[in-house]
C-alpha cells in the first residue's frame, strides 16, 4: 500500500506548530495506507530557541489531549486560573480592575494554559515521527499543478502529492506563488517579548493592561516566572529594546509594578512586528493555506496559535472524511469545505481583536469612559461574558471534532 | 440464453442522453459537479452498509478489501473508483460504450484495476456472475422496467450479500426540487436529465425487492443542507433516498 518515495498524499510545507499538528492528526487518523510528508529546512536541527509563548484555550488543549501530545507538555504548561483586564493609567496608584474571568465561569478546568512554543514543537515533532510522518529537511521551492495532483520541487528531486499545504509562515512564498493576495494592516507597533522572574507566586493570574500605546500583557509561566508581551509604537519599542538592562528594568517596573516583589529579566528581550493580515482565499487548486500563511492577527487576545490549531483540526477532518470515502484528499470539495469552515471564523476573530486594539490604543478620556462602561457592562451581564469566554475557549460555533476532544 | 432473451431494461433515448455527457464525467467543476457533490453521502451509505454487513472497520482505508462489488450504471466511474480505492474488486457496467471508454481511460490514469464493461444487468444476471455487493446508484429512475431490473440486480447478489440502491422518490416535492429546482432554476443538472414520471417510490422499490427474494435492512433519506452546501443523510425520504437489501444466506 505504501507509495514509492516520489509520491505522497499530503505534503505540508513548514514544520511550525500548525503544520506538525496537521501531519500528526492525519497520520493518526489515516494510517496505514496514507502518506504524509513535512518539508522544512529547519528539520535538520532540533527546534530552535523560541521565547514566544501562547495561551492554549480549552479546545486547543482537548485537541492536544486527543492527539496524545498533552501529557508530554503538561508539566511545563502553566494553568491560567484568572484573567484580569484593566485600563488604568500608569500614574494611577490604585489600578482598578474592570473585568475578570475566572475558571468558575465554565465547568471546564482552567481558562487556558500558557505553553512555550519550543516545548510544544519538540513534542509534536517526536510524535509525528513515531506515527510514520516523513520529515524532510528541505525547502519547498515551488510547485506546479498536474491534472489531479501537484508536483513540488525540493531542490534535488520532485515530489508529487494530492494536496500541498502551505504552512510556511506569515511571509508564505507558496501563497505568493499561488497569487493569493492578502488584506493587511500594519499596526506600526512592535511586540516586546521577554521572560521575567519574580519573588512571589503569580497565582496563575494573567493580566492585560490596556495602555494608550498598546497592551501590556503578562502570562504566568511555571515556577516564579512570567512572560510579558508588551506592544509599543515601533520607534518607542526599538528605543526600549536598546536600553541598557537597568534602564529597561525601570521601564518594566513602571508597567509590571512590584506586586510580585523584585523582578529580573531572564531572557533576551526581542521585538516582533505586529500586523494584521488575512489571505483573500485560504485555498486554490490543490493548495490549502494553514496558520500564519493564512492569517496573522493582533496577539492581544492570544488567539493566533489557537486559530492555527483550529485550521489544522478543520483541514485534518475534511481530508480524513474524504479519504475514508475513497475520495481525492486534495479535491475541490475538501478545499471548499475547509475554506467555508475557517475563513469566516478567522475574519470574525481578526475583526474583534483589531477593534479592541483600536479602542484601547487611544489616550482620549472620552474613549476611556466608553470602554470602561463597555467592560463594566460585560462584567454585569453573565450571558454576554459567557459568550466571550466561550469564544476565547473555542467551544462556540461549528467546532471541529478534534477541538471537542473527539478522535476523527 | 437468459430467461427473457428479448426483454431489456435499457431505454435507448436515456442511454443516448448520458453518452453525450461522457467526456464531462471527471470535470469536477463541469456538468457533473452536482453528482460529485452528491458522492460523499452515497459513498458513505455504501461503505457503512457494506462494513456493517461484512464486519469491517469503516475508518480503515482498506475497509472494503477483498469484497467484490458490481456498480450498475457506472457512468464515468465516479462511484467505482472510490470503492476500488477502499480496496474493493470493482466491476463497473454501463450500456453506453462512451461511458465505459471514458471510465477505462480515467482508471488507467489513476492506476486502478477496475473491470469496466459495456453491458447490461440482464446480461450479467444471465451469466450467473455474483457479487458481495451490487450497487445501483441513481439508476432505477432511468430504467424502462423496474421489476425486471431489480430481479436481475438481486440475482447478481451472493447469499449474505447486499443490494444497495439510491434514487429519487416520486412526490410533488421531488418534482419541485429535482426537476423545476435542480434542472430549470438552479441549472445544477441539464434540462431533461430526469423524467419525473419515471421516479420510483420506496413502496414500489420495496415490493420489487421483496419479489426478488431480498430483504430491506436499511433505509435513509437524503436532504440538502444549504448552510453547509452539502448533502446529508436524513430521515426525510420525500426526495432522494437510499436503501440496502440483503439476500438471505
Amino acid at each position: 500500500m505504501r507509495q514509492s518515495n516520489a509520491t505522497t498524499d499530503v505534503l505540508i510545507a513548514g514544520a511550525g506548530i500548525p503544520g506538525l499538528t496537521l501531519a500528526l492528526a492525519l497520520a493518526r487518523a489515516l494510517k496505514p495506507g496514507f502518506a504524509v510528508t513535512v518539508c522544512d529546512p529547519s528539520l535538520a536541527a532540533p527546534p530552535a530557541a523560541d521565547d514566544r509563548v501562547s495561551a492554549i484555550t480549552a479546545s486547543a488543549r482537548h485537541m492536544l489531549e486527543t492527539l496524545g501530545i498533552w501529557p508530554k507538555i503538561e508539566a511545563e504548561a502553566q494553568p491560567v486560573h484568572e484573567m484580569v483586564i484593566t485600563d488604568s493609567k500608569l500614574s494611577d496608584t490604585v489600578r482598578p480592575t474592570f473585568l475578570t474571568f475566572d475558571e468558575g465561569e465554565r465547568g471546564d478546568g482552567p481558562l487556558a494554559h500558557i505553553v512555550e512554543h519550543r516545548a510544544l514543537a519538540a513534542a509534536l515533532r517526536e510524535a509525528a515521527v513515531r506515527e510514520g510522518v516523513e520529515l524532510l529537511p528541505k525547502p519547498v521551492e515551488g510547485f506546479e499543478r498536474a491534472g489531479e495532483s501537484v508536483s513540488v520541487s525540493l531542490g534535488d528531486r520532485p515530489l508529487t502529492a494530492k494536496l500541498l499545504v502551505a504552512a510556511d509562515g506569515a511571509r508564505s512564498k507558496l501563497r505568493t506563488q499561488a497569487r493569493i493576495s492578502s488584506v493587511s494592516a500594519d499596526y506600526k507597533q512592535l511586540g516586546i517579548v521577554a521572560t521575567i522572574g519574580h519573588e512571589r507566586e503569580h497565582g496563575g493570574i494573567a493580566t492585560q493592561h490596556f495602555l494608550p500605546a498598546g497592551t501590556f500583557a503578562t502570562l504566568p509561566l511555571t515556577g516564579r516566572r512570567s512572560s510579558i508581551v508588551w506592544a509599543e509604537e515601533a520607534g518607542e519599542a526599538r528605543r526600549i529594546v536598546a536600553l541598557p538592562p537597568e534602564e529597561f528594568k525601570k521601564e518594566l517596573v513602571r508597567r509590571f509594578g512590584l506586586k510580585l516583589g523584585e523582578i529580573e529579566v531572564l531572557s533576551k528581550v526581542r521585538a516582533y512586528p505586529l500586523s494584521l493580515s488575512i489571505a483573500r482565499s485560504f485555498t486554490s487548486e490543490r493548495l490549502a493555506l494553514l496558520g500564519d500563511a493564512a492569517h496573522v492577527i493582533h496577539p492581544l487576545a492570544g488567539q493566533g496559535l489557537n486559530l492555527g490549531l483550529r485550521d489544522a483540526a478543520a483541514l485534518a477532518e475534511a481530508i480524513t472524511d474524504a479519504a475514508r470515502l475513497g475520495l481525492d484528499p486534495g479535491g475541490p470539495e475538501v478545499l471548499k469545505r475547509y475554506q467555508r469552515w475557517r475563513r469566516f471564523d478567522t475574519v470574525a476573530m481578526a475583526g474583534m481583536t483589531d477593534g479592541l486594539n483600536r479602542l484601547f490604543s487611544n489616550n482620549s478620556d472620552a474613549l476611556r469612559v466608553l470602554r470602561d462602561v463597555g467592560l463594566g457592562l460585560v462584567e454585569r451581564a453573565p450571558r454576554l461574558k459567557q459568550f466571550f469566554t466561550d469564544e476565547a475557549a473555542g467551544t462556540g460555533g461549528d467546532t471541529p471534532k478534534l477541538m471537542r476532544g473527539e478522535a476523527i | 440464453m437468459n430467461e427473457k432473451a428479448h426483454a431489456t431494461t435499457v431505454d435507448p433515448a436515456e442511454v443516448a442522453r448520458f453518452a453525450a455527457l461522457a467526456d464531462d464525467w471527471w470535470n469536477l467543476s463541469g456538468k457533473m459537479a452536482p453528482l460529485h457533490k452528491f458522492n460523499p453521502v452515497r459513498l458513505a451509505f455504501i461503505r457503512d452498509q457494506a462494513c456493517a454487513q461484512f464486519s469491517r472497520d469503516p475508518k480503515r482505508l482498506d475497509c472494503l478489501s477483498g469484497l467484490e462489488i458490481l456498480d450498475i450504471g457506472c457512468g464515468g466511474g465516479i462511484v467505482s473508483e472510490p470503492l476500488a480505492k477502499l480496496g474493493a474488486s470493482v466491476t463497473g457496467i454501463d450500456p453506453a460504450e462512451e461511458n465505459v471508454a471514458s471510465a477505462k481511460l480515467h482508471a488507467e490514469k489513476s492506476g486502478f484495476a477496475i473491470d469496466y464493461r459495456a453491458t447490461t444487468i440482464e446480461a450479467i444476471a444471465g451469466g450467473n456472475e455474483i457479487f458481495d455487493v451490487v450497487v445501483a446508484s441513481e439508476v432505477v429512475e432511468h430504467v424502462a422496467d423496474l421489476d425486471l431490473f431489480v430481479r436481475c440486480a438481486g440475482k447478481a447478489v451472493k447469499p449474505g450479500g447486499l443490494l444497495i440502491v439510491t434514487t429519487i422518490n416520486r412526490t410533488l416535492k421531488s418534482f419541485a426540487l429535482a426537476i423545476v429546482g435542480a434542472e430549470y432554476i438552479l441549472r445544477w443538472l441539464p434540462v431533461g436529465t430526469h423524467r419525473w414520471d419515471k421516479f420510483v417510490t420506496p413502496e414500489e422499490l420495496d415490493s420489487a425487492i421483496a419479489a426478488s427474494g431480498l430483504e430491506v435492512v436499511e433505509e435513509s433519506g437524503i436532504t440538502y443542507d444549504f448552510f453547509h452546501d452539502r448533502w446529508t443523510a436524513a430521515s426525510d425520504m420525500d426526495v432522494n433516498y437510499m436503501l440496502a437489501a440483503e439476500r438471505p444466506k
